[in-house]
């Protein structure tokens, strides 16, 4: 059926094109039969799309491991023949793809089942079923595109996938493309997803560029050859690659400078800031610098920036994280941090450490974003349950009531107890306590940076106590405390098709650091064969313990600092923020993101509509058209009329232009009397026709 | 070579004078005696009435082809029927190939209602 | 052997007699069950598909060497008969809008696409002719389907008079041909001139007289006067199906006829080729512009077309390219054929009872008024004039490039300039779909939109793989 041609015909491998189908098949079921279906029906076809891709994922890492950990590939379908651009559709089966598939199809089966509960609820919902239906057809589409990412075997079939997912990534985040976050009519949503695709676009040119440069200097695209070409080439070409590489990571990734889209993202609905923006789409290019390892191990200097890059970005998004209030922004930007630390920990070379933490982030993040989605609901509910029972206050309705806002909550712990739960288990696993998943393997980075990269070591040092301490902040503004609104005081807990996923993820953030523990390095065992098999070795991580008990430390006093602040005397209705005083203008600086979004519009977005006016107006309309073509050329043409018609035309053509138009008019007349209607005269043509072949085969 | 074409080339000429020479010897030896019943057209015995350059009924063509995918079948059949215990097996089914193709023929003029003269 | 013979016709065999049987059949089903005769129709070209596919990889040689046959003939067979199935499709609903469904017309049809198959795979001269004459009689007679309007009358007779003037220059060319080599065989033609006893002035006389005939069939310039007159008059769903059955098979047997039996000739008939498909691209897309009733136009376009092609066939005496040009012609006449029943389908969708509607101001509104038709009809315009993303693009760029490296820059120039003069027509039915106001009023049955948009889709979604059908044309080659 499949045309497959496995390097080892045993075990599931010939599965892996359904990876990619079976998804497709469920967005073509609620496609084409959906609108006969009751909602129940469309979540539980895409839910079952996806768990059936994680069951696959599972098929395929027991069929590797039967085989020992050897990499197999999948053709499907011959692509591109074209010169010697050769390439295939083929499936790459390894076990850090196979790693990746689980994570993608776990995570995301987890988050459809969430999203059936929570795309109902939400106040945007407004009864639309077509709405419902499009956003599991979405889903699915994602869950499809990120396969391919994953298991595409050359640089330009990850990049469908990586286009793919952009694609998702941005109808997505426009899903409730004309209205806020309250149902109101606004486009602000729309512009957030034009956002994250342009900044998206800046970072795939660079991604393009380096595949052009790859095959031009490897003549390959296909990963095994560009690995094979890749130590022949000059230093100068590695340098290019990596870094042209790392513009796309910057981008997809959100790595400065191209960050700044994924905290608008959050204009999304939940599931998706928790699937596509936290747990998968966002790690690809953490997955990109992996797979690239062995163009990346061929040169120190891409290296370093790749780390620098990633410990930066993980410090400077963990400062902004602390000023904000939107539950969701202050978990956007802390994703953003903490993809900076994978990147640091991929660009270090630490590659089992960077993709521990991929995995565990993945876990922990998507529990934090769906327990946020969890309590914004519940203020939700709460909300409407005010304004039917609204105690003659007429007050409610005309106020805009942030549902998101952390200032707005306040003692949630009481009204939700289930989701105060998984959102404490998901905050202490992010902060990196111990022995929650976080711990293991954000410390196998920091242990990683500490032999090394010192600088890096301390970027992420600070940057976690920043972690600990934001998060900190937002359990106790959320959770404890008192009611600072009459909405808090009324919010409900959310039902079991929204909890029970929640508990899942809460225990697998809890154990999910058993993955990699330090001396066990089973994750270390099961990815060094794709490593091993392009020619990159892997250090064992070691245990660390100074390195540990540091920065328990300073996570356990960035907690007991946020306790201080916002724990034992909590934020009142109206106060600000106790950091305000103490801090000043930095903290302005943090609440504000410090003003890099309105640094690109000085420095890029104005500067490139100045020049756009300059093209329109002065370049293509008052010099190309008023004085060009207005000026010279109509100028020109003007005078030579005037020439041409006084002495020229009116003595000499005006004779030969008389006689010529009636000779035009009777060819015409004749033209068309060719085509009489009569067979005679047709018959006359084909004999013409005869005549003249005859006449020139003799003559010839 | 050039024999047989001279060959072609007198067939050609005698083809060409024998018939010519009939009709002028009639010409030539007749007696010339007309009058108007001699000069009218003959058309099998029956009286001509007004012209000849008048619209046929498609009718009779219909007829006549019928008549004559029947007439000349037999031409075909009349040997093969003769040396039907001689022929191979092959033979013999072409043949009944051809008899049921113009009994398809038949048929559909039937069901036309082509056979009844209106 | 004679087992083998039939193998290598089965499809053609299995058709005909199909449609014998059909003729009868359709005699006992009454005339308001006439749906039973087109579904009989199509199971019997669906059976002659399967036996065609069935062949797919064969090769032979049948009768003492009168057919033969080998992944062309399979090829331009299945492409037949697909455009058979597109036409029934295509027929009924617009037979019974027009009051014209009477059960021969299927017979007719099957007849005619048994004909053309038999024309793919004739190794013989006489066979040919055979072929031609048994494809092109049923053609005559569906021309004039729509008796008695005498529109459809005279394209019929028109069409089976010059058919028959046309044909006897074939059959005379054939003669000038067995002159010259003693044989009408193909292979005979070639063995004649490698042995040396055959007479190269009267073979290249009966190439020319053949190229006369078969060019006739294809509608190239100058033997193209029939079609504008024949294409108007003739019911739009014979039309459509005239328009490319009879491309492909007169194309067919010009590739066979002209690569494998007169390569010696190439040099001889290569600037007679490059004027014909010269003059067939100006003319038919210059005259196409005047044209204000679509009928007109669309049979100048199909003209224009047939220019494109020979642009390839020029190419067909240098022996690095022979293949090629065999390939891009046969692509190209796939992209043409399922285009056409494309804009065909449209056409007749939008004929009144009365024959009307076949203006281009009928056009106006329809944009509004059906949108899926008017994108449908915007595809195939686009395809025709070769936009990406639909075949026509693909097809042109396939005919331009063996052109070109066959040598025949200013041919290929002429094509390119011709063919932006096609945009102006074509894009021309689009203007007025959109632009203008009007009540148009489209009638179809769902076979009839099956048709239509199985067209539309495959005109742009075989654009998007390409390589697929590439390496199906390049893997169709002429055996003997």
């Amino acid at each position: 059926m499949l045309l497959s041609e496995a390097t080892h015909s045993a075990g599931f491998f010939f599965l892996a094109p359904w990876l990619v189908f079976v998804p497709l098949i469920g967005l073509l079921i609620n496609l084409i039969f959906g609108r006969r279906f009751s909602e129940k029906t469309i979540g539980t076809i895409a839910s079952l799309a996806a768990g059936t891709d994680f069951v696959i994922a599972v098929l395929l890492a027991w069929s590797l491991a039967a085989a020992g950990g050897h990499e197999a590939q999948v053709t499907l379908a011959e692509w591109i023949h074209i010169g010697n651009l050769q390439l295939d559709w083929t499936f790459r089966v390894d076990t850090l793809s196979v790693m990746m598939m689980l994570v993608v199809s776990g995570v995301g089966t987890l988050i459809h089942i969430y999203a059936i509960g929570y795309m109902h609820e939400d106040v945007r919902y407004k009864n639309d079923p077509g709405r419902y239906r499009r956003f599991f057809i979405y889903l699915n589409l994602f869950i499809a595109m990120m396969m391919i990412l994953v298991s595409g075997d050359s640089y330009l079939m990850l990049f469908v996938g990586w286009e793919g997912v952009g694609l998702c990534s941005f109808l997505l985040i426009g899903f409730w493309y004309d209205m806020d976050t309250l149902g109101r009519p606004s486009w602000a949503n729309s512009n957030a997803a034009k956002k994250a695709f342009i900044a998206n676009r800046v970072g795939d040119f660079g991604f393009l560029l380096a595949a052009f440069t790859m095959f031009w200097y490897f003549g390959t695209l296909q990963f095994d050859g560009v690995f094979a070409a890749a130590p022949q080439a000059s230093e100068g070409v590695i340098l290019a690659v990596t870094l042209f590489l790392l513009i796309g990571v910057t981008g997809k990734s959100a790595q400065i400078p191209l960050y700044i889209w994924l905290p608008d993202a959050m204009a999304g609905p939940t599931p998706v800031s928790a699937l596509i923006h936290a747990a998968t789409m966002v790690t690809a290019g953490v997955y990109l610098v992996a797979r690239s390892a062995p163009l990346y191990s061929l040169s120190h200097q891409a290296q370093y920036i790749v780390a620098m890059v990633g410990g930066v970005t993980a410090l400077f998004a963990a400062t902004i994280a602390v000023g904000q209030y939107d539950i969701k922004k202050v978990l956007a930007y802390s994703t953003i941090s903490q993809l900076g630390f994978m990147v640091a920990a991929v660009g270090m070379g630490a590659y089992v450490a960077g993709l521990f933490h991929l995995v565990t982030h993945a876990f922990f993040k998507a529990l934090l974003f769906l327990s946020a989605g969890s309590v914004i609901l519940g203020m939700e509910r709460g909300h409407h349950h005010l304004a039917h029972h609204g105690h003659g206050d007429a007050h409610h309705e005309e106020e805009v009531f942030d549902p998101g806002d952390m200032r707005n909550m306040g003692n949630l712990r009481k009204r939700m107890p289930v989701t105060f739960t998984v959102y404490l288990i998901g905050a202490l696993a992010l902060g990196g306590i111990f022995p929650f998943a976080g711990f293991w393997s954000k410390d196998e980075i920091l242990a990683e940076a500490f032999k090394e990269f010192k600088t890096v070591y301390w970027l992420l040092a600070i940057a976690a106590f920043f972690t600990a301490f934001y998060m900190g902040r937002q359990i106790w503004m959320v959770f404890f405390g008192n009611e600072r609104t009459e909405v808090a005081a009324h919010a409900e807990e959310s039902p079991r098709v929204i909890t029970v996923p929640l508990m899942i993820l809460a225990a697998l953030s809890t154990l999910g650091g058993a993955l990699n523990l330090p001396g066990l390095h089973t994750l270390e065992t099961w990815v060094e064969h794709t490593f091993e098999a392009v020619g990159v070795h892997l250090n064992v991580g070691e245990f660390n313990l100074t390195v540990a008990l540091s920065s328990t430390g300073l996570a356990l006093l960035a907690i007991f600092l946020s306790w201080l602040l916002y724990g034992r005397k909590p934020l009142q209705a109206g106060d600000a923020d106790p950091l305000k005083k103490m801090l000043g203008p930095i903290f302005t600086g943090m609440e504000n993101k410090w003003w890099v979004d309105e640094g690109y519009q000085a420095l890029v977005i104005d500067r490139y509509n100045d020049l756009a006016r300059f093209l329109a107006q002065t370049l293509d309309w008052d010099f190309w058209h008023d004085w060009f073509h207005e000026k010279v050329i109509a100028g020109a043409y003007h005078g030579l009329v005037a020439f041409l018609s006084d002495p020229i035309d009116r003595g000499l053509i005006d004779a030969a232009a008389n006689g010529l138009a009636r000779l035009t008019k009777n060819s015409a007349a004749s033209l068309r009397r060719l085509q009489n209607g009569f067979v005679r005269s047709y018959a006359l043509s084909v004999l013409l026709g005869v005549v003249l072949i005859m006449g020139y085969l003799l003559i010839k | 070579m050039q024999t047989e074409w001279l060959y072609i080339g007198l067939f050609l000429v005698l083809g060409m004078v024998m018939p010519a020479m009939a009709l002028m010897i009639s010409w030539l030896v007749a007696p010339k005696k007309p009058n108007p019943i001699k000069q009218s057209t003959y058309e099998c015995g029956v009286e001509t009435v007004g012209e000849a350059w008048v619209q046929f009924k498609a009718e009779y063509y219909i007829f006549a082809l019928a008549f004559l995918i029947f007439d000349v079948e037999t031409v075909f059949l009349f040997p093969w029927a003769l040396a039907l215990d001689k022929l191979p097996l092959f033979a013999v089914v072409e043949g009944i190939v051809f008899i049921l193709i113009l009994l398809a023929g038949l048929v559909y003029l039937w069901r036309k209602g082509e056979l009844e003269w209106a | 052997m004679a087992q083998l013979d039939f193998y290598t016709l089965l499809p053609t065999v299995v058709l005909m007699a199909w449609a014998s049987g059909l003729l009868i059949a359709d005699l006992f089903i009454p005339r308001d069950r006439k749906a039973w005769t087109a579904g009989l129709a199509a199971l019997g070209l669906a059976l002659a598909l399967g036996l065609t596919l069935a062949q797919i990889g064969r090769t032979g040689t049948g009768f003492a060497g009168m057919v033969t046959l080998d992944p062309f003939a399979v090829l331009a067979n299945s492409l037949l008969l697909v455009s058979g199935l597109l036409a029934v499709g295509l027929s009924f609903g617009y037979l019974r809008r027009r009051d014209i469904d009477r059960g021969e017309y299927y017979s007719l049809t099957l007849f005619s696409v048994a004909g053309m198959m038999l024309m793919t795979q004739a190794a013989d001269l006489i066979v040919v002719f055979l072929a031609l004459e048994m494809f092109s009689l049923p053609l005559y007679v569906l021309a004039a389907f729509a008796r008695p309007q005498p529109d459809s009358e005279e394209a019929g007779l028109k069409y089976f008079l010059l058919g028959a003037f046309s044909a006897g220059f074939l059959i005379y060319g054939i003669a000038l041909v067995y002159g010259a080599t003693q044989t009408t065989a193909l292979a005979g033609v070639v063995t004649a001139v490698a042995t040396g006893t055959a007479s190269l002035p009267l073979l290249a006389a009966g190439a020319g007289l053949i190229l006369v005939g078969l060019g006739f069939k294809v509608a190239a310039v100058p033997f193209h006067m029939w079609t504008p007159d024949v294409y108007q008059g003739a019911p739009t769903s014979v039309t459509a199906f005239m328009a490319a059955g009879a491309k492909i098979a007169g194309f067919a047997a010009l590739m066979r006829v002209f690569v494998q039996a007169f390569p010696v000739l190439g040099e001889k008939l290569t600037p007679i080729l490059w004027t014909l498909a010269a003059l067939t691209m100006f003319l038919g897309n210059l005259v196409a512009i005047a044209q204000s009733n679509i009928k007109r136009m669309l049979a100048y376009s199909s003209i224009a077309h047939a220019g494109y092609i020979l642009m390839a066939l020029t190419a067909y005496a240098n022996p690095q390219m022979r293949q090629m040009a065999v390939s891009a012609a046969l692509f190209y006449l796939l992209a043409y054929a399922l285009t056409n029943f494309g804009a065909w389908g449209v056409v007749a969708a939008l004929e009144k009872q009365n024959g009307g509607g076949l203006e281009l101001n009928d056009y106006a509104g329809l944009g509004r008024k059906s949108p899926a038709l008017a994108a449908a009809m915007t595809i195939f315009m686009l395809s025709f004039t070769g936009v990406p993303p639909t075949l026509g693009l693909i097809g042109k760029i396939y005919l331009f490039r063996v052109t070109v490296e066959a040598g025949f820059i200013g041919l290929a120039v002429i094509g390119v300039l011709t063919s932006l003069v096609s945009a102006y027509y074509y894009l021309r039915v689009v203007v007025v779909m959109y632009m203008r106001e009007g009540e148009p009023e489209a009638s179809m049955d769902g076979w009839h939109k099956a048709v239509i948009a199985l067209s539309a889709a495959l005109t742009v979604l075989l654009s998007l793989a390409p390589a697929a059908l590439f390496s199906l044309v390049s893997g169709a080659t002429l055996l003997f």
